[in-house]
Formats: C-alpha cells, structure tokens, sequence
C-alpha cells in the first residue's frame, strides 16, 4: 500500500489548483498581447477564452497527465507497465494507466454529470407546469435547456466511455487499452470540460439551445464561448478515446478472437468508436468558427458580408446527427450482450447483428441533413436525406428482430439487469417509431421544432442509453466491487422509472403533436397544455426519484453488499473467469478461445478459457 | 495477441502506433475536409485576389521540405545520424520559411482583413489552421532533431522520427489541397 494519503497529493485536487493559477495567468497574457498591438487593455471574451485553455492545459499539467509525455520529449524511456503508485480510493482521483479505474472514473463523472442535468431539467420543468413565469426569467429557461442539453451529451458520452473502456479490453482478452497515457488524459480533459460547461452559468448563460445556431449564437452572451470551449475539450477526449478503442480492438484481441468471435458488445464500441474518431471534428470546426466569429468579427455567417448560416448547420449536423448513433450503438451493443445472458439461447444472428452496428455507422454520415427540411437549404436535398434517413430502420430493425428471435422460447428470468434491457428494448421501440414521421419531409414540417421532437428524442436516448447503461451498471457492478447490489431497490427502481418514462414521453408526443414548441419559456393558456406539462413534470421528479434510489443502491451495495459470487449471471464472457474486483494486469496468461461467444444453453459448449485455470462450460440441465 | 512475449515485442508495439498515428491523421483530415467545404459552400467558383508568385514559393519550399524530410527517415533508417540532422535540419528551415511566407507576408499583403467579407474569414482559417499544424511539426521535428543528436534513436528503434515525418508529410498533403482551394480554383471574385 501507498504510504499515507493527504488531500493534497490527489491528481484531481492538485489539477483543480493549478487551473486556476493557469486562467488568470492566460488572461493576463491575452491583456499584454492586446497592450503590446495597442488594443484596449481588457476584453472579457478573448481573456476568458485563452484564459480557460491555458487554464485547461495547466489542469492537465497539474493532474499529472503530461508529465510522462513531457520526459519522452526531453529523449527519456517510459515502462511499458509502470507499477502502480497509488492503491485504495485515492487512485480514483489520480492520473492511472488501469483502464478498470479509468472505466470508473468515466462513469462516476458520467453519473454525477447526468444528476446535474437532470436538476437543469427539473428545474425548467416546474416552470412549465404554469403558463406564465413564475421564478425563472426568460434567459434564465433558456440557458437551463440548453444546459440539461449539453451537459446531458457529455454525461452520455463519458457514460459510453465507462462501458467502453472498462469492457472493450476484458472481453477482447487484453491486459490493457493500446495506448493507456492517451486514455487517462482523454479523461482527465474532461473535468476542465466539465467546469468550463457548468461556468457559463456564472458568465450570462447562453439562450441557444445545445446547437448553439448563429446568428443567435453570434450575439449571445459571453457564457456560450465557456460552452464551446467545453464541447471542445470532451469533443477531443471522444476523439482521443474512440481511436484508442480501435487501435485496441484491431492490435490486442486474444489468440484465436477473429472480429466473429468478439463478444457483441465489442462490435458496437468498435462501430461507435468509427464515428467519434471522425465525425467529432465537425462541430468542433462549426463551434470554433462562431468562436472566431465572434473573436476576431469573422464574417463565416453574415450574409452581409457573404457569410451563410447554413454552412453552420451542415457541418454541426455532419456531427450531431451520427451522435446519437454513438450514443444508442452502444446502448445496443449492450442489449445484444446481456440478452443472450438472462434468456439462456444463444444470441440470433449473430454475424447480421455485428455487421449492422457497422451498418448503422455508415449510414450515420449520410443523414445530417434531415435535421435541416425547414431551414431554407435547397429543396432538392430533402428527398435523399429522407430515404437515407429511412433506410437507418433497416439494420436498426435487423437488431430488433434479432433480440425478439432470442427472447422466442427462452428460459427468461427476470433480475435488475435484465428488467432494463427489457425496459430499453420497449422504450426504444417507442423512439424508433416515432422517428419515421420525422424523417419523411411532409409530416416533419408539421413535426419540426415541437415536443413530439422532444418526445421522439427522449425515447431514444433513455432507451438507446439510459436503460442499458442502468442495466450495465447493474449487471457488471459485482465484477467492479466485488459485491452485490441489494435486488429490491433494483426492482424498485425500475418499477418507478419505466412507467414514469413512458408518461413523459407520451406527454411530450402528444402536446407536440397539437403544436406545444420546443424550447419555449412560456405557453398560451387556452392551447390547454397545463395538465399535460404538470403530468410530464410529475412523471420526470418520479425517474429524479427512483434515480436517487439507484444512487442510494449503489453507495450502500459498494459498502456493505454481500460479497458476490465468481459468476452471479452464469455469462460466458471472459471477464467472468477473473476475480472480482478484476486484479490490475487482467489476464495471467493469455486466453485460450475455442468456441462461439453466445452458445448460452448447448450442453458443454465452451467459449473461452485461461488454460489450465478456469472455465465457463454450459452446465447439463 | 496478448502473450506477454508478443505484445511486448518492439514490432508489435510499432504497428499498433503506425495504426493510431493514421487514424489521427484520418481524423485530421476530416478536420481539414470541412474547411476545404467551407471554401467551397461560400467561395463557389471564385477566389479572392492573391499573390501568386508568393503562393508559388511558399507552396514549393514545403513541397521541397518533405524531400529533406523522406531523406532524413531513410537517413536514420541506414544509421546515418549526420545524415538525419542535416535533412531534418533543412527540413526545419523549410517549414519555418513557410511559415514566415503565409504569416508574415502573405497575411499582411492581403487585399482584405479578418473582418471584411467570407474571402478574409475562410482564407485566414484555412491559412491559419494549417499554418497551427506546420508550427506544431516543427516544435515535434525539433524535439526529434534534439534527441537524435544525443543519440537516443537507433536503426531499428526510431519510432518518434517515424511519427514526425508521417506528420509532417500530411500537413504537405493538406496544402497540396488548399494551395489550389485558395489560389487557383475559380475566377478572380
């Protein structure tokens, strides 16, 4: 064990200190420079901008991420497996090459990112239960949606970053990420992120939404440059981590794992990785060009001055749109891999399911546009961005039908784990159908721009991500902490969750259908849309609710669980044959695999196993 | 392949950085693919008026410096050290030239500002993002330079060198693009 530890030696605490010494010093050197050509001395916007990425930088520094990169510039030699520093708790808040630790950290922040936007919501929520303003002012709402919007993204995005990471690399059968100094500091960038998202509250907010449009943008107030710099900042830890997961899946699968071997779940974080890694670049250059716009009076979407704002939403879709595919692919990728599990039949059609999280991925870039039917790009463009868009509801339909082939017949039981992704498969039903009506050009003008958006979108998203994800959590925590979670409060937090979800959803559906508009503070009265917005707002403090029931869960079951036995959901997958929690070099020996990952059921079938140690053979009945 | 024998081994661990280094280039390029669509969603079939003998030399010198450059690898390749300083030394200067040419008159001598019209506000981004790339080139090729003069690379173990001249003959390519995007494409606007 590490030798006593005090606050002070925390990566995290000493990161935080040096950010701020680094931000009034990046503002300082954008005042000289601004004094040196002879501007006026202060200017809030450029001093915060540069002072928030030296501020980032020397967070980095100060976290401890750059040094070993600093020591190989200087002509140094790293160990390809230093030994660990640090043990206990205090290596959570520390630089560390585990990707275990960094899949935890990934997901703490995730979760914490994801109560904050929540609180935005319910916020905003309760305002709308009156027509009227009540205790939020206009731009207050407004940088509240955006807000639960944005940092709901990165809480998404770091969230498929924890499965990702703690995963890809134990169900591949490798010790470690290929490039694991990359993977911490694609973390650690995300807490300045995190910080300079959240401070816009504090600099004027920003009234644009997420997508942060110009002109609107252009004009808004000074917190919309803390909100790019944020998207920023987790936009290149999703770059940085999306290259590392298929530099790891192509370089570092076990003897005999062929890409149709790889459990199901590696494919998706495969085909996600294959959009972050290049598709992200998009929106940072569309938000970095209303940065500059505003910095330097760039003229990119002035048409004044032959600037066109809807080169913004070409390149911001060219992004935003295949994200929700890295958001839901890896959603998927988890049903797909705990279904087979909990139903006790191999999963069907395997090789079509693998193929279509690729499949997915690819029509991904071909879609962007469908977000633009009313924005007055050239009409000609709608037809093909609608059949494109339609045609995602084939590979899509192929996963759906898949899992219900599975489920036919099988010996299903009904733990936490699985009650999630049954609640995600029916919920992304829901999301999946209601998408056809806003692909097609004729009913999105009608749909465009209301809460049937809003509700569309939810559905998605909750059963794209937020189910699977909780059934992630759940399934694998015995494996993270070596306990058990307690099953009632699972149960309880599912039962109050999935029917309060549908609730919201179907109220948002219906009062977009009858013209409530998105992102609005206010609503007339005689549209009769108060009884609705009070249910929708009852049904989201419901999942708020059950939300802090998980958390209570989980704090309580990492405490005092009982201890877990070796394979509590009899999985086939080979992070099972390891202790748990899993030791810091994964593997002793490198896997053996001698068979199909998903044969759950065929008497003596074997998957995998460390030779001569263990292994998980199908049992006879 | 996880055998500790294999995955440690210096060839496994060079091709499985050749693979991250490309993806980050991939990853660039998509960068530098959507200024490229900038410049044609605002510009069209016009181009704003510049210096065409400057553009021609400060496109040649780079074009010339990823020569010195593919010397200098083979140099360091075949164990000749001297050979690689020098190469990579012109290199250097080469880039630094460039820079000097884009930044340093090309920026001043242009008939437009940052602020007067899309031909500024592409022109400058497409120049500068660029011209961010081959600065930070030159930083990585000054560290490389450094630590090969104190002899930390060796024929068979020169990854770092590997990296900066795949680096630095990417942002070659990237100008091979924007050179004729931004000055001879299209009628004079």
């Amino acid at each position: 064990m590490s030798k006593k530890t005090n606050f002070l030696s925390l990566g995290l605490v000493r990161g935080v200190f040096a950010m701020l010494v680094g931000m009034p010093l990046g503002m300082g050197l954008v005042t000289l420079i601004r004094l040196a050509v002879g501007l006026p001395a202060w200017n809030a916007e450029p001093a915060w901008v540069v002072g928030g990425l030296v501020g980032a930088v020397a967070f980095m520094i100060g976290v401890g991420s750059l040094s070993d990169w600093f020591k190989l510039a200087a002509g140094g030699e790293l160990p390809e497996h230093p030994a660990g520093a640090v043990n206990g708790w205090a290596r959570y808040f520390n630089f560390t090459l585990d990707h275990k630790v960094i899949g935890v950290q990934y997901g703490v922040l995730s979760l914490l990112m994801f109560s904050i936007a929540g609180l935005f919501a319910l916020i905003f929520r309760t305002e709308l239960v009156q027509t009227g303003l009540q205790y939020l002012n206009a731009d207050e709402f407004n940088t509240l949606i955006s807000l639960h919007g944005i940092v709901m993204i990165m809480a998404i995005l770091l969230g498929v970053a924890a499965m990702s990471n703690y995963l890809t690399p134990l169900m591949i059968g490798a010790n470690d990420m290929a490039f694991p100094r990359l993977n911490s500091f694609a973390f650690w960038i995300n807490v300045p992120s995190g910080i300079f998202l959240l401070s816009s509250l504090f600099l004027g907010g920003f009234d644009t939404g997420w997508t942060g449009y110009p002109p609107l943008s252009v004009r808004a107030p000074l917190g919309i440059q803390m909100f790019f710099l944020g998207v920023y900042l987790f936009g290149l830890s999703s770059i940085l981590g999306a290259l590392n997961i298929i530099v790891t899946v192509v370089r570092l699968r076990a003897p005999g794992m062929t890409f149709f071997r790889m459990p199901i779940f590696v494919w998706s974080a495969f085909a996600t990785a294959l959009i972050s890694a290049t598709a992200t670049q998009l929106i940072a250059l569309s938000f970095q060009m209303v940065m500059f716009q505003r910095l330097f009076g760039m003229g990119f979407f002035d048409p004044a001055r032959g600037g066109n704002v809807l080169l913004f939403q070409h390149l911001f879709w060219f992004y935003s749109h295949p994200a929700v595919y890295v958001f839901v692919l890896t959603g998927l990728g988890t049903i797909s891999e705990l279904l087979p599990v909990f139903v006790r039949k191999p999963l069907f059609g395997y090789r079509w399911v693998a193929v279509s999280s690729l499949g997915i991925a690819l029509i991904g870039f071909f879609v962007w546009a469908h977000h633009m039917f009313t924005s007055g790009m050239s009409e000609f463009l709608r037809v093909p961005f609608m059949y494109s868009t339609l045609l995602v509801a084939v590979p899509t339909g192929v996963k759906f039908f898949s899992w219900v082939a599975t489920m036919w017949r099988g010996k299903m039981s009904f733990e936490t784990p699985m009650l999630f992704v049954l609640g995600a498969i029916s919920i992304f039903l829901v999301g999946g159908l209601s998408g056809p009506p806003n692909a097609v050009v004729a009913t999105d003008l009608h749909l465009h721009d209301t809460y049937f958006i809003v509700g569309h979108f939810h559905a998605t998203m909750f059963g794209g991500f937020v189910f699977p994800f909780m059934a992630a959590v759940y399934f694998w925590f015995p494996k993270v902490t070596g306990r058990m979670f307690n099953e009632r409060l699972g149960k309880l937090h599912f039962w109050l969750m999935f029917p309060a979800f549908f609730v919201q959803s179907f109220g948002q559906m219906f009062i977009g259908l009858f013209g409530m508009r998105r992102r609005i503070a206010d609503y007339d009265p005689a549209l009769g849309f108060e009884q609705p917005n009070w249910l929708i707002t009852i049904a989201g403090m419901v999942i708020a609710l059950s939300v802090l029931i998980f958390f209570i869960n989980l704090v309580y079951s990492t405490k005092r669980g009982p201890v877990a036995v070796a394979n509590p959901w009899r999985s086939r997958s080979p992070e099972w044959l390891l202790p748990s929690p899993i030791p810091e070099h994964n593997y002793p020996q490198p896997l053996e695999i001698v068979g199909e990952p998903y044969d759950y059921g065929l008497v003596g079938s074997v998957f995998v196993r460390i030779p001569s140690t263990a292994v998980i053979e199908e049992p006879v009945k | 392949m996880t055998s500790n024998t294999v995955s440690e081994s210096y060839a496994h661990r060079l091709a499985t950085n050749r693979l991250g280094l490309w993806l980050f280039l991939l990853s660039d390029a998509f960068m530098f693919g959507g200024l490229f669509i900038t410049r044609v969603y605002l510009w069209g079939d016009t181009r704003p008026e510049l210096n065409q003998t400057l553009g021609l030399i400060v496109t040649s010198m780079l074009l010339i410096s990823s020569f010195f450059m593919n010397r200098a690898e083979t140099a360091m390749a075949h164990g000749d050290r001297k050979g690689f300083l020098r190469g990579t030394l012109v290199t250097i200067v080469l880039g630094i030239a460039f820079l000097a040419g884009v930044i340093g008159v090309e920026w001043q001598i242009a008939p437009f500002g940052v602020s007067e019209d899309a031909y500024g506000a592409v022109f400058f981004m497409m120049t500068g993002m660029h011209a961010f790339h081959v600065l930070t080139g030159v930083i990585f090729l000054l560290i490389v330079w450094n630590n090969a003069r104190r002899g930390r690379y060796s024929v068979e173990k020169h990854w770092a060198v590997e990296a900066a001249a795949v680096y630095w003959h990417f942002v070659d390519v990237v100008w091979i693009f924007f050179y004729p995007a931004l000055y001879l494409i299209g009628k004079v606007g």
